[in-house]
């Protein structure tokens, strides 16, 4: 699955250029290691230059690329490229264009538009590259978590995978780290369980998911998820506009007609077609009253954590029980 | 023409105001007589001319004409003190008011260190604070001192809605004066006869407003308000659908928001740029080094005055809607007043019909609830939504 994330277009690590595109640290890191890794496999003497951001000056890298005395190889990675000034990005050009032998440089690139000048020119002259594309769904993440586990000749359960993933959040690094403390900690097939044992909790809470969770009546479960948000740093007032957003799609996707298209309702309201869908799911239970009931608790619970009452984190729980448990009324 | 004219319907006020001018004469005069003193708090509803009256009062007390020494009463409206003290360009009248959410310390301790100035003209120093209910209770405790014991020739002119509004310590070192609701006739007349607005307009617009002479004159002028009252005025007969009231409530607080733009786009590029021209900045170029910091303090005060517009509109609308209710109630009563919204007596008698007095005092009780919350910093949606959905069951 790691194939998915960094997909590799000629796969010779000892190539004399290579080309890392992309913005996930993790993967850039993990490529320019697989590089110095093969040049130390085959000269355990070989000169590594890794040039932090900003650490390049002019003239600098002719004297890095000359032939060494006693010719031992030399991995130089420029990291960063997108940042280099024109001249710097001149000289690059020219040493790529005429590689020295026993050279083998590794160019990190961001991707973006920035510096683009640059990346085209390297890509012209038909170097290897490693593409490092941000990992942002939740599904990239699972398949990354068992592919670090699949590489290391370990398996783990899909639950696992999931709880593990949930439990560390967006961070790439951090779920790299727990997978290889897991393998380390534990034996056999990790499951659940064991999981459970060394992380719990969520990482990222967000006020979506409590406001979710509130107005589908999951009391228990809302006022957990709120625990975990205010824990992990999320604004109270976040919360109350999302329980305000909730509350109010309800209200005007329950006054509208059942009958009404999503695509033409989601026009009329101004939100996503998927939105009008779940927000439909979401209705069940709810009546006029109750809509009356929590858009003003939801009010009061705004103007206690702006300032209106002590201790907003008290406000924010009573404002979902009350919203939680209005429906039906 | 004298400068009580503009007081609309305050014969009462205009009196006492009077007669504290001439004692002020006297005092100047070098005689001790009764009747004027150094602080005075004006309190009335918005837009009954608290501010004027405080204006009059400063013209009067800058009054030059010469028929004073033929015996007429200061305050004749066209000498050089009364004219410049109007217009606001008098060297001894200050006049403050605040666009913004509120007043502070700083602003307030500049005042202090101006009320200590001996008058130019060798009169009176005026101080009119227009906004003292925009004080924060700091910039209201750096008052204190200076409005006890000014000096010698200070006067104080503070404005504020109602006496809860100031301080209590500051309302204790001021003479209070009342101003009425002036009665719609009074403010009609005022409209015909100041600003050429026909009879039957100036009739509409001064029972529509309660006595507001502002909102008012902005009702006769302007097509626009007129659309957005009517608007508003439609809500008590929709609140019965939830999803109406929703989109009711949007209407409401995307005008305001629009109001807001309006005011940012005709001011904003205009001061930004006005001082960075001051700060010496060439073109689109880079800001000299050292000038972020004031270039940060008008940003922070256009967005705090983009917030107060939003406000003020939100809070015409929810008092054009209180005036409605009380129209309802006053039916539902059979009380012998004038109607504020006649046009709309069809709707008053269905609303009134349909439901009790309790229901209304409560709709009216969520109304004001409403304009506690966006105060409290509430989200205006939220807020609004919350109240029309309280006003449907009552």
């Amino acid at each position: 699955m790691l194939a998915r994330v960094a997909r590799r277009t000629q796969d010779d690590p000892l190539a004399p250029v290579t080309l890392v595109v992309g913005p996930e640290e993790l993967l850039v890191d993990r490529a320019i290691g697989e590089v110095v890794r093969a040049v130390r496999a085959q000269d355990p003497d070989a000169d590594v230059r890794d040039l932090a951001p900003g650490a390049l000056q002019a003239g600098m890298l002719s004297e890095l690329a000359s032939p060494s005395l006693f010719g031992e190889r030399k991995v130089i990675v420029i990291r960063s490229a997108q940042d280099l000034g024109a001249d710097l990005a001149g000289e690059v050009k020219k040493l790529i264009a005429d590689p020295a032998d026993e050279i083998v440089l590794v160019l990190a690139h961001l991707g973006g538009p920035k510096g683009k000048n640059l990346l085209d020119a390297v890509r012209k002259v038909g170097v290897r590259e490693v593409t490092c594309p941000k990992v942002t769904k939740v599904g990239d993440r699972v398949a990354f978590a068992r592919s670090e586990f699949r590489v290391a000749g370990r398996s783990l359960t899909e639950d696992a995978c999931r709880a593990l993933v949930e439990a560390i959040g967006n961070d790439l690094r951090e779920l790299a780290s727990a997978c290889s403390q897991l393998m380390a900690d534990t034996d056999g097939v990790v499951d659940e369980e064991v999981v459970a044992r060394y992380y719990s909790g969520v990482a990222e809470a967000s006020s979506f998911t409590v406001a979710d969770k509130t107005v589908e009546g999951r009391t228990a479960e809302a006022l957990e998820q709120l625990r975990w948000a205010l824990s992990v740093g999320v604004a109270p007032v976040m919360v109350t506009s999302a329980l305000a957003q909730s509350v109010r799609q309800i209200a005007r996707v329950g006054a509208a007609s059942r009958n009404a298209r999503p695509n033409d309702l989601a026009r009329d309201l101004g939100m996503p077609p998927w939105k009008v869908d779940r927000v439909r799911q979401q209705l069940r239970g709810w009546t006029p009253d109750g809509i009356v009931r929590a858009l003003c608790a939801v009010a009061d619970a705004d103007a206690a954590v702006k300032g209106g009452g002590t201790d907003p984190a008290y406000a924010l729980e009573k404002a979902v029980v009350t919203v939680s448990t209005v429906r039906n009324i | 023409m004298t400068v009580w004219d503009d007081l609309v319907g305050q014969d009462r006020v205009a009196e006492q105001l009077r007669t504290a001018a001439g004692a002020a004469r006297a005092v100047l005069a070098g005689e001790g007589v009764g009747g004027m003193t150094h602080a005075w708090l004006f309190t009335g509803p918005p837009g009954v001319g608290t501010a004027t009256a405080a204006r009059a009062f400063a013209a009067a007390l800058q009054c030059v004409s010469p028929d004073l020494a033929l015996g007429a009463e200061p305050g004749c409206g066209h000498c050089d003190g009364c004219h410049t003290a109007l217009t606001g360009t008098h060297a001894d009248v200050d006049v403050v008011a605040t666009e913004l959410l509120s007043i502070g310390v700083k602003e307030t301790r500049d005042l202090v260190r101006r009320a200590a100035m001996t008058p130019a003209g060798g009169r009176w120093q005026v101080i009119v604070l227009e906004d003292a209910g925009r004080l924060t209770e700091g910039a209201g405790n750096v008052l204190l001192k200076a409005i006890e014991e000014p000096a010698d020739r200070t006067v104080w002119l503070l404005c504020a809605p109602s006496l809860e509004d100031a301080l209590p310590t500051i309302r204790s070192r001021c003479r209070n004066v009342a101003l009425r609701t002036p009665p719609a006739g009074a403010v009609a007349d005022l409209l015909m006869r100041r600003d050429g607005i026909d009879p039957a307009m100036a009739a509409f617009a001064a029972s529509a407003s309660g006595g507001d002479i502002k909102s008012a004159r902005r009702l006769a002028l302007d097509e626009q308000a007129r659309g957005r009252r009517a608007d508003v005025l439609r809500i008590p007969m929709v609140v019965g659908d939830i999803g109406l009231a929703m989109a009711a409530a949007q209407r409401l607080v995307d005008a305001a928001a629009e109001d807001a733009k309006q005011v940012a786009a005709d001011l904003d590029g205009r001061e930004t740029e006005e001082l960075r021209a001051a700060l010496g900045a060439v073109g689109a170029g880079r800001m000299p080094s050292g000038t972020a910091g004031v270039m940060k303090e008008l940003e922070n005060k256009q967005k705090k005055r983009a917030t107060r517009t939003q406000r003020d509109c939100l809070d015409r609308a929810l008092v054009d809607l209180t005036a409605f209710y009380r129209d309802v109630l006053a039916l539902q009563l059979r009380a012998a007043v004038p109607l504020a919204n006649d046009v709309l007596r069809a709707d008053l008698d269905t609303i009134a019909r349909t439901s009790t007095p309790e229901a209304t005092l409560r709709r009216i009780e969520a109304i004001l609830a409403c304009r506690r919350a966006i105060d409290a910093n509430v989200a205006p949606l939220l807020a609004v939504e919350a109240m029309v959905l309280t006003l449907r069951t009552g």
